[in-house]
């Protein structure tokens, strides 16, 4: 289970998120309002959408599709359309990068 | 302005509007269902700053909307008996059998308050009023987006082929819908839910659904056995109160909300991955704005469902110039859509094709598969297009 390099700090903007894409996965990146990084799978477990269009609100991602709402800290889904949690991934900064612990 | 135009699958001999029939199978091999849609370009820093969302302005109108029913049903009742009391049991109609409409779809979206219980809360009354099993619908409602207008995909069509004008006009006076909701109401209380709709609720919502049935049912039955009950006092017509201010205007009062409703997308095309092709954004006078919420901004809408109602004008105005250009009034846009409509009976692939504005993008044609499969592959597939 690699550490992967995943983007400049700078690259994501505070309380926001980006599209991120390794090997044959896609992933979002967020970045909280407090300086926090977190990592999930990039498409909504409703419907394929990619969540990095989405808005992300304290600690929450909302599908830019069908406004369904995940904690992207945990992954956990919160509100319909979305019953399925979003898998999280571990991740850490260092010389102003953001790693990301795939698997 | 309007042409016959080939939509995208339109090589369908029948369509098949249920969600389990061969238009289903056909759009799903077709990549037409949950396929990728055109945006126009708004800058991420921008677009973050209209979806933002605020409390504020729905509290105002919430507050504004309940004291609007208090306040009619009051002259409603002080009136009763004169002439009077007429144009207040119409407003009332109207603030409860309409404006329920864009609160509930609003509040459904989750993007009306920023607080979600604020939502919900909205969201289950409006649902009530508009006699919509809130489980179902808000699952029929993410369909809609995913797959406007899609035959076999969407269920919220609301102008299907062959289209009939009597139902159209029958709808102003909700009668044929109220009887259908209250079916579908009393269907899912009783623990059945269709077929299409265990197509798109997911089956851990279905308990959810058949509560919220019997929630409404029960209601129901109340009122009505309290107007019984009056009547069987020797009320009279007072009898009829109860109904009035609760079920009844979900028929004399929906006019507005079918009225505005129609003009959605009625006259375009189906089969088409652009919204600019199926959707209408036209202006119109404030009142009706208020109680529409502002979603005679459609396209905007369609192409940016998570902007709340108060930023659509302002979303308009940013990509306005990417859009096929606004009619005018409802007037208008009647006037656009039954033409369209009246050739529609005789061909239904028959769409009206509005001429973009020199600064906008073409419309996107052709399909588009940029939908990669989750966690296994980012290779767009573009079969074509702008």
């Amino acid at each position: 289970m690699p550490w992967v390099d995943a983007c400049a700090v700078d690259d994501v903007d505070e309380e926001d998120v980006i599209r991120w894409d390794h090997e044959d996965r896609t992933y979002a990146i967020y970045r909280s309002s407090d300086n926090e990084f977190y990592c999930t799978d990039g498409l909504c477990t409703h419907e394929q959408v990619h969540l990095s269009g989405g808005l992300v609100i304290d600690y929450e991602i909302e599908c830019p599709k069908h406004n369904g709402l995940f904690d992207y800290r945990s992954g956990k889904a919160l509100r319909a359309p979305v019953c399925e949690d979003l898998r999280s991934y571990e991740t850490k900064v260092g010389d102003g990068r953001v790693m990301v612990l795939v698997e | 302005m309007s042409k016959s135009t080939a939509p995208i699958g339109s090589e369908f001999a029948v369509r098949d509007y249920s969600l389990t029939g061969d238009s289903t199978r056909q759009a799903i091999e077709t990549g037409l269902s949950a396929a990728e849609w055109y945006h126009s370009e708004v800058p991420r820093k921008k677009l973050k700053s209209l979806m933002k969302r605020r409390d504020a302005p729905a509290i105002r109108d919430t507050v504004i909307w309940i004291a609007l029913h208090f306040g009619f049903a009051a002259g409603g009742l002080y009136f009763w008996g004169s002439w009077l009391c007429v144009p207040f049991w119409f407003a009332y109609g109207v603030v409860y059998g309409s404006a329920c409409d864009s609160r509930w779809h609003e509040c459904g979206h989750g993007t009306a308050f920023r607080t979600r219980w604020m939502n919900d809360v909205v969201y289950h009354i409006a649902s009530f009023q508009i006699m919509r099993n809130p489980v179902n619908w808000r699952w029929s409602h993410a369909r809609h987006h995913t797959d406007t207008l899609i035959v076999g995909r969407d269920p919220e069509i609301a102008w299907m082929h062959p289209i009939s004008l009597v139902l159209k006009a029958l709808a102003f006076v909700g009668i044929v819908e109220t009887w259908t909701s209250l079916k579908v109401l009393m269907r899912n209380a009783m623990g059945n839910l269709s077929q299409e709709e265990q197509d798109y609720i997911p089956e851990n919502q279905w308990p959810k659904a058949v509560f919220w049935a019997r929630v409404h049912i029960v209601i129901y039955a109340a009122v009505l056995v309290v107007s019984f009950v009056l009547f069987a006092f020797g009320a009279g017509w007072k009898s009829l109160i109860p109904i009035l201010l609760i079920g009844g205007p979900r028929i004399y009062g929906c006019w507005h909300f079918v009225m505005t409703g129609l003009l959605q997308h009625g006259g375009f095309a189906e089969n088409v991955l652009d919204h600019r092709l199926n959707s209408r954004t036209l202006y119109m006078n404030p009142i009706s704005r208020w109680i529409y919420w502002n979603m005679n901004y459609h396209i905007e809408h369609h192409m940016f469902p998570m902007v709340p109602y108060y930023a659509l004008p302002e979303l308009h105005e940013l990509i306005k110039d990417d859009l096929p250009p606004p009619n005018t009034s409802i007037w208008d846009g009647y006037k656009e859509m039954m033409g369209s409509v009246m050739k529609q009976r005789v061909d239904p692939n028959h769409a009206i094709r509005k001429t973009l504005p020199p600064t906008a993008r073409p419309y996107r044609e052709h399909l588009h598969r940029a939908v990669p499969e989750r966690n296994t592959g980012l290779e767009i597939c573009d079969t074509g297009g702008t």
